[in-house]
């Protein structure tokens, strides 16, 4: 049976490798798909992408995939990414495409909306299909306070999606899909240049298992170099609160919260954070929360599953003893 | 030739301060004062930075209500040579699409320009799509999340633009539209005398009609937005009933205890 119904999302790749984003997109992208008896189908652009890769879609969900591959979708450059996705999307009409919320799709994902004169949802934690079989796309605004469900009039109904908010499928070696290469058309408008290639690899705290955040309980930067002492035990990376960084004791691409990333770790401890709104959306999600801080009173403790209420150079120090000693036992 | 640098303005309400009703699903934006965007003051601050190095105007543009001639005001205060509100009841209940529409329509009644600033999202809204859409409704490249202004000429910009694990170099010649991260720059207050040329200074309004010969007016406003907000729930702050300890020894005890069990140690 063959279904008129398209649904498509964008796969993202990196250096030809595919960005774990977009099998979460073709997880949920096929809960919808079946809602809708649609076709899911994802496009990726690249360069020298290898088949391997390709066929991962496949595992992952998609029916068929739409494969460009030219030298222009080496570096992130929208225009040209743009250009070809829109004439796509106007070419194969899906009810839905979906985009990852990545810097590069959070760029991306507006100009193919405004391009084609559709609507676009923003950052959507959830989307669900209602009773009649409308799309729910489902966001929170206002720094995290409120969610908004929102429901698109135009075609394709567009949606950015957060990261390591969906459920990938199970990878299936067994399914079977298409692959469709794709020719590649230049846009003629002109693109920003990429002069030097990339600035040196930075901390990515939304990937870390483990995160080991300090704010302004720890006093001074050097807290920092006790905190990391924790993180490399637990095989983990260093968090901030704004309130650490805008102090200028560690760098902005550790911050977590509004204004800066949002993580989802297996493990959060907040060490000296009182938490405040804005850092507290960019972390509540996480599996389990610790909080280590004198103020009985910080609003931490209602997000955290264990509190323990004492100065962290005391408490650190000491889960850190304990998880040598423990370790030296086993060795 | 003078630069014209557009920065694109948004008033919102005091995030800290403004009260949610949980019961109802509402916002009340009349509980905490209106600002400009905390994001928006950092494109306004950098497109005066270009203006002092190598001259021109900066044009300051909103859509709003109109109360929102005060946001327009204090951004003259903090440097903008114009201020133009895009005010009319057509324009209301837009979503980002309309949004971005009608504010491209104004830039093309505006004239040429060099660059467009604009913050990385706003507080309310929260969608970041605004700069992006401009840009391609006026056929321009932008640049987003761009944490650093390393260069500026008389017909190019080069900065450096963020992605989650790297950061790129990118130069773009003009015209393009740059959307900024809080890393770019500090915003500077205003002083008293600033503030006194800003109350001078006319604030103007461009209504729909004025717009007429740039703009299809169905697609502007409620009308002209695909998106429609069905439902808002106010979030109570999800609170997990953890453990409190206050002996610290205990407390290590049972939380290494819990993560041996999560294989976490």
């Amino acid at each position: 049976m063959i279904s008129e119904k398209k649904v498509m999302i964008f796969a993202e790749q990196r250096k030809g490798k595919i960005h774990p984003i977009s099998f979460e997109l073709l997880g949920k992208g096929k809960e919808i798909a079946d809602k809708l008896k649609a076709e899911l189908s994802a496009v990726i652009l690249g360069y020298n992408i290898k088949r391997e890769e390709l066929t991962e879609l496949i595992y992952y969900g998609a029916d068929k995939v739409y494969s460009y591959d030219h030298p222009v979708f080496e570096y992130p450059d929208v225009i040209q990414y743009k250009h070809n996705i829109a004439k796509l999307v106007q070419q194969e009409r899906p009810e839905v495409f979906l985009v990852g919320a990545t810097h590069f799709g959070r760029s991306l994902a507006p100009r193919i909306a405004a391009s084609i004169n559709t609507g676009l949802t923003a950052d959507c934690t959830d989307l669900q299909v209602d009773e009649n079989g409308e799309l729910i796309q489902i966001r929170p605004a206002f720094t995290g306070n409120i969610l908004a469900y929102i429901k698109t009039k135009t075609r394709p109904i567009m949606s950015t999606v957060r990261y390591k908010v969906m459920q990938k499928s199970k990878r299936d070696l067994a399914r079977k899909g298409m692959i469709v290469e794709m020719k590649t058309e230049i846009a003629e408008i002109r693109s920003p240049r990429f002069i030097e290639k990339e600035g040196k690899k930075k901390v990515d705290i939304t990937e870390a298992k483990v995160v080991v955040a300090g704010g302004k309980g720890l006093g001074s930067p050097e807290g920092f170099k006790l905190l990391e002492e924790l993180a490399d035990l637990l095989g983990g990376v260093v968090g901030a609160s704004r309130g650490a960084v805008d102090k200028g004791w560690i760098g902005k691409e550790h911050q977590v919260g509004f204004s800066g990333s949002t993580v989802k770790p297996k493990l959060y401890i907040a060490c000296g954070i009182s938490g405040a709104p804005q850092h507290l959306a960019g972390m509540r999600d996480s599996e389990i929360i610790v909080a280590i801080n004198s103020d009985p009173s910080a609003p931490i403790h209602k997000v955290a599953d264990y509190s323990i209420i004492g100065d962290l150079y005391q408490v650190v120090p000491l889960m850190i003893k304990e998880i040598k000693t423990t370790r030296g036992e086993k060795s | 030739m003078s630069l014209t640098l557009v920065v694109l303005i948004k008033q919102v309400p005091d995030i800290t301060r403004v009260r949610f009703d949980v019961e109802k699903g509402r916002i009340d934006r009349s509980s905490a004062e209106a600002e400009i965007n905390p994001f928006d003051l950092h494109a306004l601050e950098a497109a005066v930075q270009v203006k002092e190095k190598l001259g021109g105007t900066v044009v300051a543009i909103s859509m709003g209500p109109p109360s929102a001639v005060i946001a327009l005001r204090d951004a003259l205060a903090r440097g903008a040579d114009e201020a133009i509100l895009l005010e009319d009841k057509k324009f209301a209940g837009a979503d980002t699409l309309a949004t971005s529409y009608t504010l491209a329509g104004a830039i093309k009644k505006l004239g040429s320009f060099s660059i467009i600033f604009c913050g990385e999202k706003t507080v309310d809204g929260d969608t970041g799509q605004v700069g992006a859409e401009v840009a391609e409704f006026l056929q321009i490249p932008h640049m987003y999340y761009v944490s650093k202004i390393k260069e500026v000429t008389e017909n190019k910009i080069v900065v450096v633009s963020e992605m989650e694990d790297k950061s790129y170099v990118i130069e773009c010649d003009f015209p393009v539209l740059v959307s900024v991260t809080k890393d770019v720059n500090n915003p500077r207050l205003p002083t008293l005398r600033e503030k006194l040329r800003a109350m001078k200074t006319e604030v103007k309004i461009w209504h729909a009609e004025d717009l007429a010969n740039v703009l299809n007016l169905n697609k502007v406003g409620y009308v002209g937005s695909p998106t429609v907000v069905s439902k808002i729930v106010v979030l109570r702050e999800k609170e997990r009933g953890g453990k409190v300890f206050t002996n610290m020894n205990e407390g290590v005890k049972v939380v290494l205890e819990e993560l041996a069990r999560r294989g976490l140690v």
